[in-house]
C-alpha cells in the first residue's frame, strides 16, 4: 500500500499529438480514485502510464517514496485488471494466477498458499484446474482480479474491467470491487467511461476532459457542484438541461437578479424540475411535452420549453399526470441553478 | 450451427456443376494413383516388352534394399533438417518483423518473395552460391579454413540441399507466423511484462505456447513440402549424389522409375510415399481440429 503521486504528467506521441496534458494528482494510501470521462480523454493512456505500459513524456510519478518514471513495469508494484483481462488462454486458472510469482522467484508453498487464498476470496476455487476458455465473462472478470491480488501490489489499476460484462453482471462486480477494496486497503485507481460506476465506486472521481483534468472531488461534491459545463453535463443521468438565462429572466423573475453578470447559461438537473410547486420561492416555466419515458420507478419528461426550441429532460418519480402534446409547467427553487459561463465553460459562483 | 441448404431446380445441375472438378480429380490424381498401386504389383521385362504380376514382391524387395533403407534415412535426415531451418529462420523474422510498426509491409513483402521462385531456380541459385569453383560461399569458407565440396562430401551435399529447400519455405512460414503473432492480444504480453517476465520469458512462456497451433500445421506443411515438393531443388543441385548422400524418396522414385526404367519398384515407391502423406495428414487434420484448445 502507497501513496500515489502524479506530478505534471504529459504524454505526447509522434506528430505531436498530445493526449496527456498535465496532470497533478495525489492519491492517498488506501484510497480509490476513479479516472472517468469520454472515450481520447486521455484516461486509458494516463492509467497505461502509471503502469509503466507507455513512457512518461513529461513530469514525475511516485508510487510511495520512489520515483518510477523509468521503471519497467514489473518494477513498479502495481497489479492491473484489463478490460479483455487478458488470461493467458493456454494456462489453467492456478497457473495464470500463480505466473506473476513465478517470475517474482517465490517458493512453491508461499505460491500455493496465496493463490489459495486470493481463489476462496473470489470464490473461483472450483475453477482454479479449468482453463480460462472454459468460465464464463464474471467468472473470467474474477480471475483477473486474482491475478492481481495475488501479488499483493502497491497499487491496483483497473483498465474498465467491467465494459465486457453485461448489465447484470456490472453492478454485481461493482459492488464486489468495491468491497474488496475497503477490505484490502490497497491504493487503487480505476478508469472508466460509465459515469454512475465512477460515482458509485470512487472515494474521490477525477473527471477528464481532452487530456486535461476537468474536476477533482468526491461523487457527491461533483455531482452537486460541477465546476464547467462538461461536467454539469457528463454527470449525471440524464444529463443536465442547460438553460440561457436571458430567457429565464425574460419570464420576468427577479429571483435570478443576484446571479454573477457573466452567467449566460444555468444548468438544473432534470430531478430538480419540479411538477409540484415548492413552498420555497422558485421559477415557473411553462413547457410542451414532447415524449414521456417511463423507466419503472421513475420516469422522463422529454420536453420543449414555451416560445423557444429548448429541449430539455424532466425526472419525476413514478408516472405522470399529462399526456404527450400537453402543456406542462414546472417549477425550479433558487438553490437548484448551477450558474455557468459559456465562452469559458466554467461555473460562475 | 445453421447452414444454408441451397436448393437446385433441375436434378442434374448439382452434378453437372460438380463434374469439372470430380473429372479433374479422377484423370490427374485417381487414376494415376490406381495406375502407381496396379503397377507395383507388377514387373516389367528388361526391354519393356511384357510385364508379370508379382504380387508384393516389389514392395519386399524394397524394404530389404539397403539403397531403399539408405533413402529413408536420407529423407529424414533433409526433411527435419528443412523443417527445422526455415520454421526457426522464419519464426525469428517474424518475431523481428512484428516489433516493427510503419516498415512492417515493406519487410513483409520483400521477405514474401522468394516463395514466388520456383523450386527449381532456387536449386540453381544456390548452386551458384555453393558452387565450389565459382561459388561465393566456398571461398569465404576456404579464408576461414574449411574446404567446401558438395560434390564429394555428403556432409556438404546435404547441408546445401537443406539450405536450398529451406530458403524458398522460409517465406512461406513467416508469414503465417507473423499472422499468428499478430493475432496475440497485446494486452497478453503486457500483462506478463507486469507479472514480472522480462522479454525472453515472454516469448517462451506465453508468445510461443499461443503460437502452438501454428507452428504444428507449418510443421506438418514443412515435412509435406521437404517430402514431396523438392524434387526440383536436388535435380537442380545434386541429383541425389554424392554416393546416394541426398537421394531422398521422391528423387530415387524418378531415378529408378524414368532413369533406371524399374518401374515396378518405382510404383512401390510411390505408393510408399502416398500412404506417408495419408498418414501425416491425418495426423494434421486431427491437431487442426484441436487448435483452439489451448
Amino acid at each position: 500500500m502507497a501513496r500515489l503521486k502524479l506530478e505534471g504528467l504529459k504524454k505526447t506521441y509522434a506528430g505531436d499529438v498530445q493526449a496527456v496534458k498535465g496532470i497533478d494528482l495525489d492519491v492517498a494510501d488506501g484510497e480509490f480514485v476513479v479516472l472517468v470521462g469520454p472515450s481520447g480523454c486521455g484516461k486509458s493512456t494516463l492509467l497505461r502510464m502509471v503502469a509503466g505500459l507507455e513512457s512518461i513524456t513529461e513530469g514525475e510519478l511516485t508510487i510511495g517514496e520512489r520515483k518510477v518514471n523509468d521503471l519497467e513495469p514489473a518494477q513498479r508494484d502495481i497489479a492491473m485488471v484489463f478490460q479483455n483481462y487478458a488470461l493467458y488462454p493456454h494456462m489453467t486458472v492456478y497457473d495464470n494466477l500463480a505466473y506473476g510469482l513465478k517470475n517474482r522467484g517465490f517458493k512453491r508453498d508461499e505460491i500455493e498458499r496465496r493463490v489459495r487464498e486470493a481463489a476462496r476470496m473470489l470464490e473461483i476455487e472450483e475453477f482454479l484446474p479449468r482453463k480460462p476458455r472454459q468460465l464464463s465473462g464474471g467468472q473470467r472478470q474474477r480471475v483477473a482480479m486474482g491475478r492481481a491480488l495475488v501479488r499483493e501490489p502497491e497499487v491496483f489499476l483497473f483498465d474498465e474491467p467491467l465494459s465486457n460484462l453485461d448489465a447484470k453482471l456490472r453492478v454485481q462486480m461493482r459492488v464486489e470491487i468495491k468491497q474488496l477494496q475497503r477490505r484490502l486497503k490497497t491504493t487503487s485507481l480505476y478508469v472508466t467511461h460509465d459515469q454512475l460506476e465512477a460515482m458509485t465506486l470512487g472515494d474521490r472521481l477525477v473527471v477528464l476532459n481532452g487530456g486535461r483534468i476537468e474536476q477533482v472531488g468526491t461523487p457527491m461534491e461533483i455531482y452537486a457542484r460541477p465546476a464547467s459545463i462538461f461536467v454539469a453535463t457528463f454527470i449525471g443521468s440524464p444529463a443536465m438541461n442547460l438553460i440561457p438565462v436571458a430567457y429565464l429572466k425574460e419570464r420576468g423573475n427577479g429571483l435570478l437578479d443576484d446571479l454573477p453578470p457573466d452567467t449566460d447559461l444555468v444548468g438544473i438537473r432534470p430531478d430538480d424540475l419540479r411538477i409540484q410547486p415548492p413552498d420555497a420561492p422558485h421559477l415557473v416555466v411553462e413547457s410542451t411535452l414532447e415524449l414521456f419515458e417511463a423507466a419503472g420507478a421513475e420516469s422522463h419528461l422529454y420536453v420543449r420549453l414555451a416560445g423557444s426550441d429548448q429541449p430539455s429532460v424532466i425526472r419525476t418519480a413514478g408516472q405522470s399526470p399529462v399526456a404527450e402534446g400537453e402543456t406542462l409547467r414546472f417549477h425550479v427553487v433558487r438553490e437548484a441553478l448551477h450558474p455557468f459561463n459559456s465562452a469559458s465553460g466554467k461555473r460562475t459562483v | 450451427m445453421q447452414t444454408k441448404r441451397m436448393t437446385f431446380p433441375g436434378r442434374w445441375l448439382p452434378y453437372a456443376l460438380l463434374a469439372p472438378q470430380v473429372i479433374v480429380t479422377l484423370i490427374f490424381f485417381i487414376w494415376p494413383a490406381g495406375q502407381a498401386l496396379y503397377q507395383s504389383l507388377l514387373r516389367e521385362d528388361a526391354f519393356g516388352l511384357s510385364s508379370t504380376f508379382v504380387g508384393l514382391d516389389n514392395f519386399r524387395r524394397l524394404l530389404g534394399d539397403p539403397l531403399y533403407l539408405n533413402s529413408l534415412s536420407v529423407t529424414t535426415v533433409f526433411a527435419v533438417g528443412t523443417t527445422a531451418l526455415s520454421m526457426g529462420v522464419a519464426l525469428l523474422l517474424a518475431v523481428t518483423v512484428n516489433r516493427l510498426l510503419r516498415s512492417r509491409n515493406l519487410y513483409t513483402t520483400l521477405l514474401v518473395w522468394p516463395y514466388a521462385i520456383a523450386p527449381a531456380i532456387a536449386g540453381v541459385l544456390w548452386w551458384f552460391i555453393f558452387h565450389p569453383t565459382i561459388g561465393i560461399l566456398p571461398y569465404v569458407l576456404e579464408m576461414l579454413g574449411y574446404r567446401w565440396n558438395h560434390r564429394t562430401s555428403s556432409v556438404d551435399a546435404m547441408i546445401l540441399v537443406i539450405f536450398a529447400a529451406a530458403w524458398k519455405q522460409i517465406a512461406y512460414n513467416f508469414l503465417f507466423f507473423l499472422a499468428g503473432l499478430q493475432s496475440i492480444p497485446q494486452s497478453l504480453i503486457e500483462a506478463a511484462a507486469i507479472d514480472g517476465a522480462g522479454p525472453v520469458k515472454r516469448f517462451w512462456s506465453i508468445v510461443f505456447p499461443l503460437l502452438a497451433p501454428t507452428t504444428f500445421f507449418l510443421m506438418v506443411v514443412n515435412v509435406v513440402y521437404a517430402m514431396f515438393d523438392t524434387f526440383g531443388v536436388i535435380h537442380a543441385t545434386t541429383q541425389g549424389g554424392p554416393a546416394q548422400a541426398t537421394n531422398i524418396l521422391v528423387y530415387k522414385v524418378y531415378a529408378d522409375g524414368f532413369v533406371g526404367m524399374n518401374l515396378g519398384s518405382s510404383a512401390a515407391q510411390s505408393v510408399i510415399l502416398m500412404i506417408i502423406v495419408i498418414a501425416l495428414t491425418v495426423v494434421q487434420f486431427r491437431f487442426i481440429e484441436r487448435r483452439v484448445n489451448y
